[in-house]
């Protein structure tokens, strides 16, 4: 399918040009990981993972959230380092101490996030840090030279970008090309490409496609990370799948299929695990929250209807960038839809801020707590009585030993652990923060709270918790939509499960169609 | 108490205590009730740029609001003989209607404040210089009894700017530390997305603050001008807006929004008096007066980043820094 493809390499010393000696400093290079482990307070992200790669070839690095495929790729890119294992460039160990370490020995890293700098034109940011100068000591920015080279390096990937438009003037794509050039510039020989794809139209990704091709064929080798299985299939040479932080297993070119790949990514062990963790059987009534056509600002050709019932915990469950937390921040009345209708208990329910949807019992428990969640700064008990202050006021002057009273009962309820509810809330673990932003709305008798992350960046006990807190809520008759990029969040704890991907919901299962295999299937089909 | 207006309490009664030793006249009543009828006055309007600066905004626009509303006063008292009670009333309303133009401007169309309240401070000086004609006016020597010992007066002793000023600390600090307003106005200081999330009207809060700023300006107007007796509208209340940043800097109030006591802005505002008098008493020549100002605060604000430091891990320390100098 394409001609400089080195498809299928055991050995990636060898390659599409057998190299001179062996594998000799000539033009090919080689890029080994060997078993390379990494651990976080509370979790081993990564378990002796081996990776390798060749120039002038593609691999895939698959796997769900959470697999290690980031904290593989932030050590080779400098920016974590290994608790144990090597890393070699052509057989050589090296060791990467800072991003800039990395960047010397040929890797580029292209990111999620594009990190480039708005007011400043396209070869700025090119050279940015390392700008081209004259005049000795007086350093004048060079800025002819930079100008010129940057068009070389865009005139390479047959890009017609212009080196001085003001890079808020591109598009995300365009902007995506100038990360690739500057990693050139920087003499990148080993691209690592992390969901380039998320935010590109289909044009846009074939055009990215072509670039890859021509990065290939120019002796880079290149890391694509995606979760879109679609695009790996037609664009990798060889793909690695990671599971739980560990090696899941390496299809060669022909090996590679849609089914195959989410095979190694689910493993089979862990096929069942919804079944052991079966919740309560419960009554489910009416429903709660209705929408109906319901679209977003951030995707908006796509409509979504979905039916929250009274007591049943409804997992939104779906890939990072879906547009799930959109879809909750529009029901939550942060955002507003583009078009669409929601109900609440059968009434029309268009809040113009989230001022509305809480007097109407809507509470959202957002994804970043630190900035959305929580006045850091602010004591617990000031956190927890934030949105209703007012119920511990007598003409509009706060009696401070009904809030106390009030915080300390919410505090003990849900097991905060503090040494005062006097301390700022940016002291607390994530678990007990987290349970501080519950403890705001569970005071004011909610009627649906959508909980979107519950338990990001929390340890395993305070997630218990908030799974126990999350079902009470359930049998006492909240409506309650979980947002989860975890899968045994989702399996473990979902009566239902919808799926969503690009905007739109792709399918509903019922607790008992939903395996791993199924939601993985919808969400990246 | 928290433990930054603390360390400025101390910082300020240290200088008390070496100013009246080198000259026994600081402690003498002529010269206490000076300092407390400036004290007074300054700490009004400063109470309100530090709520702005809570949350998060900045107001630079009082002093020349200070020329803009006296020149009007002289205005309306003796060319269009109005009542006293309404010419109060004119001034405030006007003060916090100004104020509120600012809170819109700001939160409405999402102005800087800094760009909004300097045009105020370059528009109303302007406006004031128009009106008199670049020529000071006044209220004459006689007539306007109560306005005039509203702020030349005394009660009991106590210069009466000190006086409304306590009464006004009073309700500010119960506004602040413990009404429904002053725990939103911290929250939305702190942190405006979170507290959004929370159903705080984030706008609303902060255009209530600038409406503040805008009326103690006014009250502290009426005070000012009596005090001088005449307005020279191109130097009436010059820099006065920078008086109140600096003490409710610092008085603890951070530029980042979110922190900030009463307590600690009068703490500031006295020490800030105390500064121009120890000038005057310890025969410092007068153009040093401002660099002495500078001086200490700097001085303050570069102890208190040391004492946190210490107290923190070098590294957190130094991201705070770079967040105090980057002002967010």
């Amino acid at each position: 399918m394409e001609p400089t493809s080195s498809h299928d390499v055991p050995h990636p010393g060898a390659s599409r040009r057998p190299s001179p000696g062996g594998r000799g400093r000539g033009t090919l290079q080689t890029l080994r990981m060997n078993g390379i482990s990494k651990g976080f307070p509370g979790v081993k992200a990564l378990d002796s993972v081996n990776l390798d790669l060749a120039a002038g070839e593609v691999l895939a690095l698959v796997g769900e959230n959470g697999a290690g495929k980031s904290t593989l790729m932030k050590i080779l890119a400098g920016i974590y380092r290994q608790d144990a294992g090597s890393i070699e460039i052509d057989g050589e160990a090296v060791a990467f101490r800072s991003p800039r370490d990395a960047s010397r020995h040929g890797i580029g890293i292209i990111h999620q996030e594009l990190e480039l700098i708005d007011t400043l034109d396209v070869a700025a940011n090119v050279f940015l840090g390392r700008e081209h100068t004259w005049g000795g000591i007086a350093r004048f920015l060079d800025s002819e030279k930079m100008v010129a080279e940057t068009g070389r390096i865009l005139g390479r990937l047959h890009s017609t970008i212009a080196p001085r438009a003001q890079l808020r003037s591109l598009s995300l794509a365009q902007r995506q090309l100038v990360e690739i050039a500057r990693a050139i510039s920087l003499g990148a020989r080993f691209l690592i490409m992390d969901e380039p794809t998320s935010s590109l139209t289909m044009a846009e990704t074939e055009s990215l496609f072509e670039v890859i091709r021509q990065l290939k064929a120019d002796g880079a080798g290149i890391i694509y990370i995606s979760h879109r299985l679609g695009e790996v299939e037609s664009i990798a040479d060889r793909v690695a799948v990671l599971r739980d932080g560990r090696n899941a297993g390496i299809l060669s070119r022909e090996e590679i299929s849609h089914d195959r790949m989410v095979q190694l990514m689910v493993g089979r062990d862990l096929d069942d695990f919804y079944v052991a963790s079966a919740a309560a059987g419960h009554e489910v009534c009416h429903a709660c929250l209705e929408l109906k056509s319901f679209r977003t600002r951030r995707y908006p050709n796509s409509e979504v209807s979905i039916t929250v019932r009274r007591g049943e915990i409804l997992g939104l469950a779906g890939l990072i960038g879906a547009g799930r937390s959109e879809l909750a921040q529009a029901i939550c009345g942060v955002d507003q839809p583009i078009s669409g209708t929601a109900f609440i208990d059968g009434q029309v329910f268009a809040p113009k801020s989230p001022r509305d949807a809480i007097d109407r019992g809507i509470y959202l428990i957002p994804e970043d707590r630190r900035r959305f969640g929580l006045i850091t700064e602010m004591s617990v008990r000031g956190n927890v009585t934030l949105p209703a202050v007012s119920r511990y006021t007598r003409v509009g002057w706060i009696r401070r030993g009904m809030e106390v009273t009030a915080a300390a009962r919410a505090a003990e309820d849900l097991r905060i652990k503090v040494p005062s509810i006097e301390i700022a809330a940016a002291s607390l673990s994530g678990g007990n923060q987290q349970k501080v932003v519950l403890a705001k709305w569970l005071a004011l008798k909610p009627k649906l709270v959508v909980f979107d992350e519950p338990t990001r960046g929390i340890d395993v006990g305070a997630k218990a918790e908030i799974y126990r807190l999350m079902r009470k809520l359930a049998t006492e008759g909240v409506a309650i939509l979980m947002i989860s990029s975890d899968m045994e969040e989702i399996m473990g704890n979902s009566d239902r499960v919808a799926v969503m991907h690009d905007g739109r919901i792709n399918g509903v299962l019922d607790r008992s169609e939903c395996t791993q295999e199924a939601i993985l299937r919808l969400a990246v089909a | 108490m928290t433990r930054k207006d603390l360390g400025i309490l101390i910082l300020l009664i240290v200088l008390c205590a070496i100013v009246a030793l080198r000259n026994p006249q600081f402690l003498s009543s002529a010269n206490l009730q000076n300092m407390s009828r400036l004290i007074g006055m300054f700490g009004i309007f400063s109470i309100g740029v530090g709520i702005v600066i809570i949350t998060g905004g900045i107001d630079l626009s009082v002093g020349s609001l200070f020329a803009l509303l006296g020149v009007l006063m002289s205005v309306m008292l003796t060319e269009w003989r109005w009542s006293a009670i309404v010419v109060v009333a004119a001034v405030l309303l006007i003060g916090g209607g100004l104020g509120l133009l600012h809170g819109l401007l700001v939160t409405r169309l999402g102005l800087q404040p800094f760009i909004v309240t300097l045009c105020g401070l370059l528009l109303y000086r302007g406006i004031a210089r128009y009106i008199a004609q670049d020529t000071t006016t006044g209220f004459g020597a006689e007539g306007f009894a109560w306005l005039r010992s509203s702020a030349t007066g005394s009660l009991f002793g106590i210069p009466m700017p000190f006086v409304l000023l306590i009464a006004v600390s009073l309700v500010a600090g119960v506004v602040l530390h413990r009404s429904v307003y002053g725990r939103h106005l911290f929250a939305v200081g702190n942190n405006p997305e979170a507290a959004r999330y929370s159903g705080i009207h984030s706008a609303n809060v902060i255009t209530g603050a600038y409406v503040i700023s805008g009326g103690l300006a006014g009250l502290a107007a009426i005070l000012i001008a009596f005090y001088t007796n005449s307005i020279s509208p191109s130097s009436h209340g010059n820099f006065y807006e920078l008086y109140a940043i600096a003490a409710a800097v610092l008085g603890g109030c951070s530029l980042r929004g979110g922190e900030g006591s009463i307590a600690g802005i009068l703490i500031g505002t006295a020490l800030l008096q105390v500064l121009r008098n120890l000038v005057n008493l310890l025969d410092i020549p007068g153009s040093l007066d401002f660099a002495v100002m500078g001086a200490v605060i700097l001085i303050g604000v570069i102890a208190d980043a040391i004492s946190r430091r210490s107290s923190k891990s070098p590294r957190a320390a130094g991201r705070d820094l770079v967040k105090d100098i980057s002002g967010r």
